[in-house]
């Protein structure tokens, strides 16, 4: 999908490209997937963070973010919001994904992970794995709804249309060589604010002392009065909204969503963590925009279907020669 | 031990798994059950499933890219056969072919990565996976890309004419030859795995899976024998890869050995019992019954009831997979960890039985 996005773009482009206004626009459209894989990073780094599981759902989370908007989209007729309407409509669908992932996360939390705490960690991965596929196939049949939106239930695992509701007009003038859209300024106008604030949060507040004190050491922060599983509930809780977040945008951005989406972002979005250095919130957003540019840069110079060997490659690079990633230096390495 | 009686030493799940394996055919004649096609996915990952077995069972290491060597045993299986390359190997020689090769890609993965934690060893088998995938369906000059490669040659075994079994030919339309033969690949499988892990390796994999340290103060080093770990669980799928496309005479598209069937074979694994060889075999009846016997006759029944329509999302057993191998690994990982047919564990048990016997 991001794939198809590259390619649009450079073959709408109006004016005969030099090989730096290539380059520009590919950097263009890997940064904003890259702040949308940074979104769903940080979900992934805030759980190693604090339980050390490699949480295989978080993505998946994301595809059901997405058909809850296409849902809503359909059943409030989003598409004839107009004007001020309009922005309505993507404000809503933000803050119900984000409540809907963030409440679902907590609950999967509760339900699959809260009952294997103190077991083995092989244990806890697994059951997130088998979280993943039960997600996967939630969504597949959401797909089946009989809506319209949904291509009148009939073909459930195909690809749904997610609908335009933000504007690919060229910011800089339909002359212009380079395509800078509302699209792309969007994706930013929402992620950098959404990481501000996390960043307040865990710096900040009382909950952030408490996270931050529970992925330092659990028994020791037991000890000190802090409820340890509401403090990873709510982990869960955040890391699940801002997925929702970028669920949303992901759809909005790049105009098509599919049961199977998540696997892919979601692999995308891990890597980006473990590039940044798994656990730490900077390295999530650094490693998710250095991934969206990768894939970009790949897609342009490579070929687009090598794109995806192409990160799971960097993913195994990092890990065998960096593993504590390019801002995690300093993580001390749990046994 | 030694004094207990003969049929009680027979009285094993594994030889009952056999009769019955043998009884099948028989009775599926006489009621029309239609349970020999299914069986033979069932032998098929069920080497699979003790390859993986080997190395998250025994060996304690989180695989999830099994799927990467069955595909790698199914393509090196089709390249040094099938007479549009130069190898043309018959049946035998390229299965021989296919467990080498297989076991050369365990060593090259784990070369850089068995040093690596448990989790990140899981995700770099993973990437594995994937990049194995497009890989064979990228370079397409060698690989034939998503057509896949065929015809691939049927097995020739010698005394086969000899012994009546000559009306059984192995083609595609028969299923009953491709079901001895798989039975017996499944029964050396099992013979192999279970003398691995009475033996100096396999203790030493039980040793590494316990305690890494403690077994390095014994004088075990974990790299090497992690190593040997992953090119036999290597070579087993590989081998299963090689059986499964033999059958269909064609490798299939790459996109056939995706994540899910990882998964299937880690399913059949934690549902059966990690690092338990009878449970493998029951973990592979009970996953593959499941999602190749029963979840059909579940959806055409449904679809007989009138509950779904036949083009519903909700009508076609495949679309039921991923929310039933999902529900196994959750509801397993909470309620029995261990498995249906738990290990036996262990090394320290077996210490302590010597013990107590009389000394000869």
């Amino acid at each position: 999908m991001i794939v198809s996005q590259a390619a649009v773009s450079e073959s709408v482009a109006p004016v005969a490209m030099g090989w730096g206004d290539v380059l520009s626009q590919q950097l263009i459209t890997g940064v904003s997937n890259g702040m949308i894989i940074a979104l769903i990073a940080i979900g992934y780094t805030m759980v190693y963070g604090i339980i050390e599981l490699i949480n295989f759902a978080h993505g998946d989370l994301c595809t059901l973010g997405s058909f809850l908007a296409l849902t809503l989209v359909g059943a409030l007729g989003m598409e004839a919001w107009a004007g001020l309407g309009g922005t309505a409509a993507v404000i809503t669908l933000l803050i119900s994904a984000a409540v809907f992932c963030g409440a679902l996360n907590w609950t999967i939390d509760r339900v699959a992970y809260r009952p294997l705490r103190g077991k083995p960690k092989l244990a806890l991965l697994v059951s997130a794995i088998g979280c993943s596929f039960i997600l996967v196939n939630i969504a597949l049949f959401w797909g089946g709804l009989p809506m319209e939106v949904f291509g009148g239930g009939n073909q459930a695992a195909a690809p749904k249309d997610f609908p335009s509701l933000i504007s690919n007009e060229n910011l800089l003038g339909a002359k212009s060589a380079i395509t800078v859209t509302w699209r792309d300024l969007f994706v930013v106008i929402v992620t950098v604010p959404l990481m501000i604030g996390l960043t307040w949060l865990v710096k900040s507040t009382r909950l952030g002392k408490a996270m931050r004190a529970v992925a330092q050491n659990p028994t020791a922060a037991a000890l000190m009065g802090i409820d340890v599983n509401r403090v990873i509930g709510s982990t869960f809780l955040i890391g699940g909204a801002l997925g929702g977040f970028a669920s949303v945008i992901y759809a909005l951005y790049n105009n098509t969503i599919s049961f199977q989406m998540g696997y892919r972002t979601g692999m995308d979005a891990f890597t980006a963590a473990v590039l940044g250095g798994i656990g730490s919130l900077p390295g999530a957003v650094v490693g998710g925009i250095v991934i969206g540019l990768v894939r970009a840069l790949s897609d342009g110079y490579i070929e687009a279907r090598w794109t995806n060997s192409v990160v799971f490659g960097i993913l195994i690079l990092t890990l065998v020669f960096r593993p504590s990633g390019i801002l995690g230096a300093k993580l001390r390495e749990k046994v | 031990m030694s004094a207990a009686p003969m049929w009680k030493k027979l009285l094993r799940v594994d030889v009952a798994l056999l009769i019955l394996a043998c009884l099948l055919p028989v009775v599926d004649q006489r009621w029309h059950l239609d349970m020999v096609d299914p069986m033979r996915g069932v032998m098929v990952f069920a080497i699979l499933a003790l390859g993986l077995n080997i190395v998250t069972g025994f060996t304690g290491l989180l695989h999830l890219g099994m799927a990467a060597f069955m595909a790698i045993g199914a393509y090196a299986f089709a390249i040094s056969s099938c007479d549009i390359y130069p190898f043309q190997l018959g049946f035998w020689w390229a299965m021989l072919c296919t467990a080498i090769v297989g076991a050369f890609a365990g060593v090259l993965l784990g070369a850089p990565t068995l040093g690596l934690r448990g989790d990140y060893l899981a995700i770099v088998t993973l990437g594995f996976g994937e990049i194995t995938q497009d890989v064979l369906k990228n370079l397409d000059v060698i690989t034939k890309g998503t057509q896949g490669i065929n015809p691939l040659p049927s097995p020739h075994v010698p005394w086969w004419t000899a012994t009546g079994f000559g009306m059984l030919e192995f083609t595609s339309e028969q299923e009953l030859p491709w079901y001895w033969l798989f039975l017996g690949f499944v029964v050396v499988a099992v013979v192999v795995c279970r003398n691995l892990e009475r033996s100096r390796t396999g203790r030493s994999w039980l040793a590494v899976r316990e305690d890494e340290l403690a077994a390095r103060c014994m004088g075990i080093a974990p790299v090497p024998v992690k190593m040997i770990a992953f090119a036999t669980g290597a070579a087993l799928a590989a081998v299963s890869g090689g059986l499964w496309v033999s059958m269909y005479s064609s490798t299939g598209e790459p996109g056939n050995y995706d994540f899910q069937v990882s998964i299937l074979a880690l399913c059949i694994v934690i549902v059966g019992g990690m690092g338990s060889i009878n449970g493998v075999l029951v973990g592979a009846i009970a996953m593959l019954g499941l999602a190749n016997i029963a979840l059909p006759k579940i959806a055409s029944a449904m679809q007989s009831a009138g509950w779904v329509s036949s083009g519903s999302v909700f009508g076609s057993p495949n679309n039921w997979k991923y929310l039933v191998f999902g529900l196994v690994l959750v509801v397993m990982m909470r309620v029995r960890p261990d498995g249906l047919l738990p290990a036996k564990l262990s090394i320290v048990n077996a210490k302590k039985k010597n013990a107590v016997e009389p000394a000869p």
